[in-house]
Parts: structure tokens; C-alpha cells; sequence
């Protein structure tokens, strides 16, 4: 996943993307078969220990989710750790620093 | 012919090595997950199991930006913000849609009510959020016009 985490004052705002299909589980291929349902269910982001994001997700968030939020009490340097989890299991979890403008 | 002895202990083997690695996993993420509310087919019952029967009203204070036309339904921007104090829950919708409820965010602590993600709207419709804060529900509704249908 493509994140971009940046600090202005106290406020950190997160610029996210991870590639992923979504797939809702009734859209079909070309051969006219069902393509089973793929898609992420939970988006969590901690600083410090602390969760400072929680989202989730059904299958009618767009194909490779983009998304962007804020939270208080970070600042430059320290690390903001994000995972997410979907409908198979599959999971990441990643460290991104918290940078200036 | 069952499994063999050897089978059956490899099977064994497999399964004491896995249940401490399943049970580490973090069960808050997987127990959150509100299946009732994604699962639900019209806009009201989404609700409903979400926020439960909590009174709704609409409020000029939720600002939702979402584009009047949509040239494809698979990726249509929409963000929310909103000047409501105590603000905990935050929740898409997308009235058409096979599953109405997009995606729903909890507004930790430390968390700002501002938030912009795509989401997939099948058919023109309108795109509603709702806010939830103390034992009210705040919501915004915006139509948008599909020009190509994005199933969700």
C-alpha cells in the first residue's frame, strides 16, 4: 500500500491506497463466470500505540481503495502503522513515518 | 481407505501448530465487522442495524461533496465533514446499490470528522452519510447521476 502521512501542527492528515480488486462477488468474467467476492472488511491506523482510525469497508468501495482522514496529536518523525484485513484472510500491516509539508 | 495413522498425525501436528498462530491473531479485527449492516438490501434496514432505531434528522452541519454526475459509477469521489461536536461513528451510503451500506468509520478520539474515499454507485441515486453523535443521527444526501453503473 501507497501511504502519505503529513504533519502541520498537531494535525496528521493520511493519504492512503491500497491496491486490491474489491470484488463484490456478483460481477462476472468473460467466460460468464462469477468472480467470488474479494475485498477488504477493515482498515485500522494506530500512532503510538493508540488506534486513531478505524474504518469498514463492504464491497462498494472502489477497486484499489483511496482514502484520506485526520487525527490529532502526531507530528513529524514518529511512526503511524497501518493494517487492513479482507473477506479471505489476507492482511498487511506496514509503518510509515508521519513527515512535513 | 481412511487416513492412515501417519496422516492423522501429521494432521494433528498441523493443527497444535496452528492454533496458537490463529489465536494471536488481532480478534478485534475480525469481530467488528457489522456483517448485519453490510448484508442488508434496502437503505432502512441498513440503518436500522447500524445505529439501531435512533431518531434522524438532516443537518446542514454534515457537508458532503459528491460529484452531480458521475461518468463512471466504479469510482465516484465523495468526502464528508462536519462541525458536529462528539461525533463517534460516521457511515456511507449508496441508496442503489445491492448493498447499500459502502463503508462505516469510527471516529476515535483523536480522530477529525473529515474523511474522503471512491466509492461505487450502481445506478443514479442518491449518496447519503450519516453522523452519529450522542443518541442522534445527523444526515446528508447529495443525487448523483450515473453515466456508466458501477455495481456495489
Amino acid at each position: 500500500m501507497k501511504v502519505k502521512a503529513v504533519a502541520s501542527g498537531e494535525v496528521v492528515s493520511v493519504k492512503l491506497l491500497i491496491p486490491h480488486p474489491m470484488e463484490t462477488g456478483r460481477r462476472k468474467d468473460l467466460g460468464g463466470n462469477l468472480v467470488p467476492a474479494h475485498f477488504i472488511k477493515e482498515v485500522t491506523a494506530s500512532h503510538k500505540g493508540d488506534d486513531v482510525f478505524h474504518a469498514e469497508f463492504g464491497p462498494g468501495v472502489s477497486r484499489d481503495p483511496f482514502l484520506s482522514f485526520e487525527f490529532e496529536g502526531g507530528k513529524v518523525g514518529d511512526t503511524l502503522t497501518i493494517s487492513w484485513i479482507d473477506n479471505k484472510g489476507e492482511r498487511e500491516k506496514s509503518d510509515f513515518p508521519i513527515i512535513s509539508i | 481407505m481412511g487416513i492412515s495413522r501417519r496422516q492423522f498425525i501429521r494432521f494433528l501436528g498441523g493443527a497444535i501448530v496452528s492454533f496458537p498462530v490463529v489465536s494471536l491473531l488481532p480478534e478485534r479485527l475480525l469481530a467488528k465487522w457489522n456483517a448485519g449492516a453490510f448484508g442488508a438490501a434496502s437503505m432502512e434496514d441498513a440503518v436500522r442495524e447500524k445505529y439501531g432505531s435512533l431518531p434522524i434528522e438532516d443537518s446542514s452541519a454534515i457537508e458532503l461533496t459528491a460529484p452531480l454526475v458521475a461518468e463512471d459509477g466504479l469510482f465516484v469521489p465523495v468526502s464528508v465533514a462536519s462541525t458536529i461536536q462528539g461525533i463517534t461513528s460516521i457511515s456511507f451510503f449508496s441508496e442503489k446499490n445491492f448493498s447499500p451500506l459502502v463503508a462505516s468509520f469510527d471516529l476515535l478520539p483523536r480522530m477529525r470528522p473529515n474523511i474522503s474515499l471512491r466509492i461505487k454507485v450502481a445506478e443514479t441515486g442518491k449518496v447519503v452519510v450519516i453522523a452519529k453523535a450522542g443518541e442522534r443521527l445527523y444526515r446528508a444526501s447529495r443525487m448523483v447521476v450515473v453515466s456508466v453503473g458501477g455495481c456495489g
